[in-house]
């Protein structure tokens, strides 16, 4: 065997352009499908509308004008009016920066708490596991919304109790997903690597454990944050979201269904931007699964 | 060389729980490693070496406490392993080091290689920020690798890279020990010369003791002073290296032995092929584990466990073969019937 001397090793310059990351990586496959890229579009067009367009829209959100009430899209009023003569236009503009913030904190709190339990549960297993897994398996057995509703008749209506709401009910999501990547990455060789340098358990935790299950959770994060959208203006829809003025999506449903047939525009345009926001997040969250996902790679 | 024991393993065993049921029932349990004792001095490479479940990487993985031993003891350098508490345990680890079996599974995929390099020495509070990037820089070149390497992630080397990383990690903390889990049997083979030389010249350079697991007999004979035969989670064979080799004494190890290829196409191979699979180690067979298919089994070898006793200078074997104390034994039996 020692006869064989080297020269094979390679060491000399593979083809190695640029240096890139893990995350480079899955970018470029991101890029490649056009059908996510539309859905980043979407979810880019909506954050700079609720981030912008309430400046850029010619009337306040509650100027009311009686005589305006429920005029069709016009040159005047592009989506039309209201039973109030409010703009559909620009309720829907700053119900953007409602839905959306909404959509985000809730995810991002889901995320946080599912994480931190999910690893626990994973990483140290026994026990702790068993209490954990089996306290999202009760809050999983409830439907979601009806679970979003108890939590809101107990904290009371309002757009924050809506939101913490369904944070609370998409922790189990995360945690489970979580749990799952843990349990199998904690058995990789690189762990016990870790392990046999003298790591403490947190360290391994924080700098390899969770850095490689993100992956699933960025995907599941954003498929999130439409469903959020979706349960926000469901709970706006039944009265326990946003309050009478605010110009939540849901709650502009509820408010115009009487009038669904003399004025459906009061209803299609909200209905319109909830669906176009979900959908982009929707479009996106497959893209970013194809492109973090090992196995759809060449 | 010098002969001052620096690990000394006394009686190491581990017992897997078989469990059964929704309550989780110990039904049985799987002697993995059963009863091994061995030293290694100073400066010498221990080669262990066995079929696949014989308890080789288990016993590894018990000497750093990555897996905690059922019973016995690891003494490393005067200090008693199995009674530290876990942090202290951790801090020695800076000490024994590991290379693993899978190149493409020991690093971490999203660090770059100056990160996996750093890591051992920020975890056990070593250098200054500038001190750690030298000696990142430092060790890839001493494993053959190039400084600017550092800022690469690990799926763009080869396999052979690789497990030189891996190597160089290991070498990071300046330990004494090294253990070695089949460090070249995911490589091909002309890799595998490579990465073994690399790991003899710095045992000279740096003074190391190793610990060589493989299955790979050819392997472990470039490489060891001693080696040590595994069968079923019990020690069967230890001898000096060129000794096993040339008078192999256990019926296993010779089968071993006769399974190892030779260069020559006008070699008239005479393999000692064994039969039947290994057994299951959760119901090992009675006496001699071995006895099911040992070749020249006799009555004794299924009622009595042979001790690891010597027979000839550093050259100890469990079989009841040799030695008069097998005669011993069956007078005691044919006393006792």
């Amino acid at each position: 065997m020692s006869e064989l001397v080297p020269k094979v090793d390679g060491i000399a310059e593979a083809k190695l352009e640029k240096t890139t990351g893990p995350w480079r990586e899955a970018w470029n496959g991101f890029k490649k499908s056009k059908v996510a890229v539309v859905g980043v579009g979407i979810v880019v067009f909506f954050i700079l509308l609720a981030i912008f367009g309430p400046f850029l829209v010619s009337q306040g959100i509650n100027d009311q004008s009686l005589p305006d009430r429920l005029l069709p899209p016009s040159s005047e009023f592009w989506l039309g009016t209201d039973d109030l003569g409010r703009d559909i236009l620009s309720r829907i503009v700053h119900g953007a920066r409602i839905s959306l913030w909404i959509g985000f904190f809730s995810v991002i709190g889901s995320v946080v708490v599912g994480s931190a339990l999910g690893i626990i549960a994973g990483y140290y297993g026994r026990w702790i596991d068993t209490i954990i897994s089996r306290i999202f398996d009760i809050m999983l057995a409830f439907p979601s919304i009806l679970l979003a509703i108890a939590i809101v008749s107990v904290l009371g209506p309002s757009l924050q109790n809506a939101l913490i709401a369904i944070a609370i009910i998409n922790v189990p999501n995360f945690g489970r997903l979580i749990r799952s990547k843990v349990l199998s990455i904690k058995e990789d060789e690189y762990i016990t690597a870790a392990k046999g340098i003298g790591m403490k358990d947190s360290r391994i935790l924080i700098s390899h454990i969770l850095p490689n299950s993100m992956a699933p959770v960025i995907v599941q994060g954003t498929l999130a944050v439409a469903t959020a959208i979706l349960e926000a203006a469901a709970l706006g829809f039944l009265g326990l979201g946003a309050e009478a003025p605010t110009p939540e999506w849901g709650k502009m449903l509820a408010d115009s269904k009487n009038y669904l047939q003399s004025a459906p525009w009061t209803m299609i345009f909200p209905g319109i931007a909830i669906m176009l926001t979900v959908l982009g997040f929707n479009l996106m969250g497959d893209g970013l699964r194809d492109a973090l996902d090992p196995r759809m790679k060449s | 060389m010098t002969t001052k024991p620096l690990l000394k393993v006394d009686n190491l065993k581990k017992y897997f729980p078989v469990k059964k049921g929704m309550l989780g029932r110990t039904v049985g349990q799987v002697k993995a490693v059963d009863d091994v004792s061995f030293y290694v001095n100073e400066g010498e490479t221990l080669g262990i070496v066995g079929e696949s479940g014989c308890g080789k990487s288990t016993t590894g993985r018990m000497l750093m406490r990555l897996l905690e031993p059922s019973e016995g003891k690891v003494e490393f350098d005067g200090q008693e392993l199995t009674s530290l508490s876990s942090d202290e345990m951790r801090k020695t680890r800076r000490d024994i080091q590991m290379v693993f079996q899978d190149p493409y599974a020991s690093l971490n995929p999203r660090h770059t290689i100056g990160k996996i390099l750093e890591e051992p020495l920020i975890v056990h509070g070593l250098d200054n920020a500038k001190e750690r990037k030298e000696k990142v820089r430092k060790f890839l070149e001493i494993v053959g690798l190039s400084a600017y390497h550092a800022k690469r992630y690990p799926h763009q080397f080869s396999g052979g890279q690789r497990q030189r990383i891996g190597i160089a990690r290991a070498l990071m903390t300046n330990p004494k020990l090294i253990i070695a889990d089949e460090p070249v049997s995911a490589l091909d083979v002309s890799i595998q010369s490579q990465v073994l030389n690399l790991m003899q010249d710095l045992q000279k350079d740096f003074n190391l003791t190793y610990i060589f697991i493989a299955h790979d007999l050819g392997v472990v004979r470039h490489i060891s002073d001693r080696v040590a035969v595994m069968y079923l989670g019990k020690m069967v064979e230890i001898a000096e290296s060129e000794q096993l080799y040339v008078e192999p004494l256990h019926p296993y190890t010779q089968a071993l032995l006769s399974a190892v290829p030779v260069p020559d196409p006008d070699y008239k191979k005479e393999q000692i092929v064994l039969e039947g699979d290994i057994p299951n180690p959760a119901n090992p067979p009675s006496g001699c584990t071995f006895h099911t298919r040992c070749p020249f089994k006799m009555d004794i070898c299924t009622k009595v466990v042979p001790e690891l006793i010597q027979h000839g200078p550093g050259h100890s074997v469990a079989c009841h073969l040799y030695g008069d104390e097998s005669d011993n034994d069956i007078k005691k039996m044919e006393g006792s019937l």
